[in-house]
């Protein structure tokens, strides 16, 4: 209740955050045992934010995404978007994950096709979309390539047009860049943020390097393990695009690794 | 690689390919001609053999031109009985497969079942199916049916759960998640069972046909035997080999047109 009246514009009604995360606790059953993943999480995001997660392994950030994805439920509290609570997977939220989770047996435009295919939209409109969407992400030498044919990098952006073809407005990224090699990393930074400009989406974007949080997010949440629970969140209004040698760059970069040390 | 490389190394391949026979043939000739009895005939005698058989028009004895008539029937035992086995074992394969309580029900016993050979079965199938055809049908059928059935369970329960979640988070529901991603992750597999089970299928038919059966490969084997035709024996192996070379190019030349998006059929 703390938490509304500390906000008066939302107890007005004015304006609802796209997602809205309440004292949300995680617990596996573990054999006899029951572990817990994230205690007390409180988040609330609004729409066309960019997010990060950050902190070490064990501290729930993933836990937490997943949660927002549908695919685990909450053990308790509250997991809403549009003040609604969240119970399954759906469209509305796409993931983009780390080992890609393209389908094999379909090309590049099959592949961006898929959801919307999926949901029963007619076939011409679906092939338009994708084609709209290969596009935006520069692979139209690619289109009827299969996924096996591609760079990590390659599956990576099919991997977001795929979400973004599907009408997703949270797009859910579990350590996308974190397979990929320096220069393709970089370059996926750049596109994902004008992707986001254009797009007006809203992102939550796991990763654990603390540089990518920096260059990317409005708002960086820094977690830690045993159990996993938020201890900070950061707003980051450094001006676009960022510069990583930049004086004000690096106090943030000591600021968030002294938050991450202080915690292990 | 150059288009000259590749071509060089094609023709190496098709080389090294064909000095194994030619070299078998060779020896084959050295050890069986010549003067002497020999309990096995040279190659050119069972070439000559084989050709009558064909085609006629060399002893023109009893078996002369009538080698067709016995590869039709086999042919049609291997596919028929091999079609049959499709139909039930890909269904079934499914169902074990993606529904816990069928598994329950079905896997130890098919367990049990599976080691016995299909040789064994077969005093069992004369006296269920009779003497004769549909005995050889029936293990044609039992020949393919665990390598295809044993490969769909794997392949269906081996689809990499990302997929499951990326289907989800895309709007698939629950029913459809077995077309849209079941079934084409499984493929493979499913192929690779469809590939063996032939293979087993021309295995089992010789056996199926040589007792009580008049025609078909196996058949004319086991009675040139009695007959001590040696040649004729030898040039119905040649037959079954060659036909089930064929038969598995066929199916191979049809999964790497299903399966090209696979690293390892395409």
């Amino acid at each position: 209740m703390d938490e509304v009246l500390a906000r008066p514009k939302a107890a007005a009604g004015t304006m609802l955050p796209i997602l809205d995360i309440r004292q949300v606790d995680k617990r596996f059953a573990f054999g006899a045992e029951t572990i817990t993943a994230l205690s007390d999480a409180t988040l609330r995001i609004e729409k066309g934010e960019f997010v990060c997660l950050i902190g070490p392994s064990g501290c729930g950030k993933s836990t937490l995404l997943r949660m927002v994805a549908g695919f685990e439920a909450v053990s308790s509290g509250a997991l809403l978007m549009w003040g609604k609570p969240v119970s399954g997977p759906g469209p509305d939220r796409g993931m983009v994950f780390q080992d890609y989770g393209l389908f094999p047996w379909l090309t590049v435009s099959q592949n961006i096709a898929f959801g919307p295919v999926a949901r029963g939209r007619p076939k011409a409109e679906a092939a338009a979309t994708a084609r709209r969407f290969v596009e935006m992400v520069g692979l139209q030498r690619f289109a009827d390539a299969y996924p096996h044919q591609l760079s990590g990098g390659m599956k990576q952006r099919v991997a977001i047009a795929r979400v973004l073809a599907n009408d997703a407005e949270v797009v859910l990224m579990d350590e996308p860049f974190g397979a990929l090699d320096a220069m393709t990393r970089e370059r996926l930074q750049e596109e994902l943020l004008e992707i986001w400009a254009k797009a007006r989406l809203s992102i939550i974007f796991v990763t654990h390097a603390i540089e990518e949080a920096i260059l990317l997010a409005d708002r960086v949440v820094v977690m830690s393990p045993g159990p996993g629970r938020i201890i900070a969140d950061e707003r980051i209004s450094l001006p676009r695009p960022r510069d990583p040698t930049g004086v004000e760059f690096n106090a943030l970069r000591r600021h968030l690794s002294r938050l991450l040390g202080s915690h292990h | 690689m150059t288009a000259l490389a590749a071509r060089a190394a094609a023709s190496r391949q098709a080389l090294l390919a064909v000095a194994a026979p030619v070299l078998g043939l060779a020896a084959w000739h050295m050890a069986t001609s010549g003067p002497g009895y020999h309990l096995i005939p040279p190659p050119w005698d069972v070439a000559v053999q084989w050709w009558d058989l064909a085609f006629g028009g060399v002893w023109d004895d009893l078996y002369s031109a009538t080698l067709g008539t016995h590869a039709m029937a086999s042919l049609g035992r291997v596919y028929g009985g091999f079609a049959l086995a499709a139909l039930v074992a890909l269904p079934l394969g499914m169902l074990i497969g993606r529904i816990p309580v069928v598994r329950d029900l079905l896997d130890p016993s098919l367990q049990i079942l599976r080691p016995i050979p299909v040789t064994a079965w077969l005093p069992l199938a004369m006296i269920v199916f009779g003497i004769g055809p549909r005995s050889a049908f029936f293990l044609v059928f039992l020949g393919a049916f665990y390598p295809i059935l044993l490969n769909t369970v794997f392949g269906v329960r081996s689809v990499e759960g990302r997929l499951f979640e990326a289907a989800a988070m895309l709007g698939v529901g629950r029913q459809a998640v077995f077309w849209k991603v079941v079934l084409p992750a499984s493929l493979p597999s499913i192929f690779t069972g469809l590939r063996l089970g032939l293979g087993f299928a021309w295995v089992v038919i010789v056996v199926g046909e040589m007792t009580g059966v008049q025609t078909g490969l196996g058949a004319i084997i086991m009675e040139a035997r009695q007959l001590s035709r040696t040649e004729i024996v030898i040039s119905g192996m040649v037959t079954i080999g060659v036909l089930g070379f064929l038969s598995d190019r066929a199916v191979q030349l049809l999964g790497q047109r299903l399966l090209r998006w696979s690293p390892q059929h395409g």
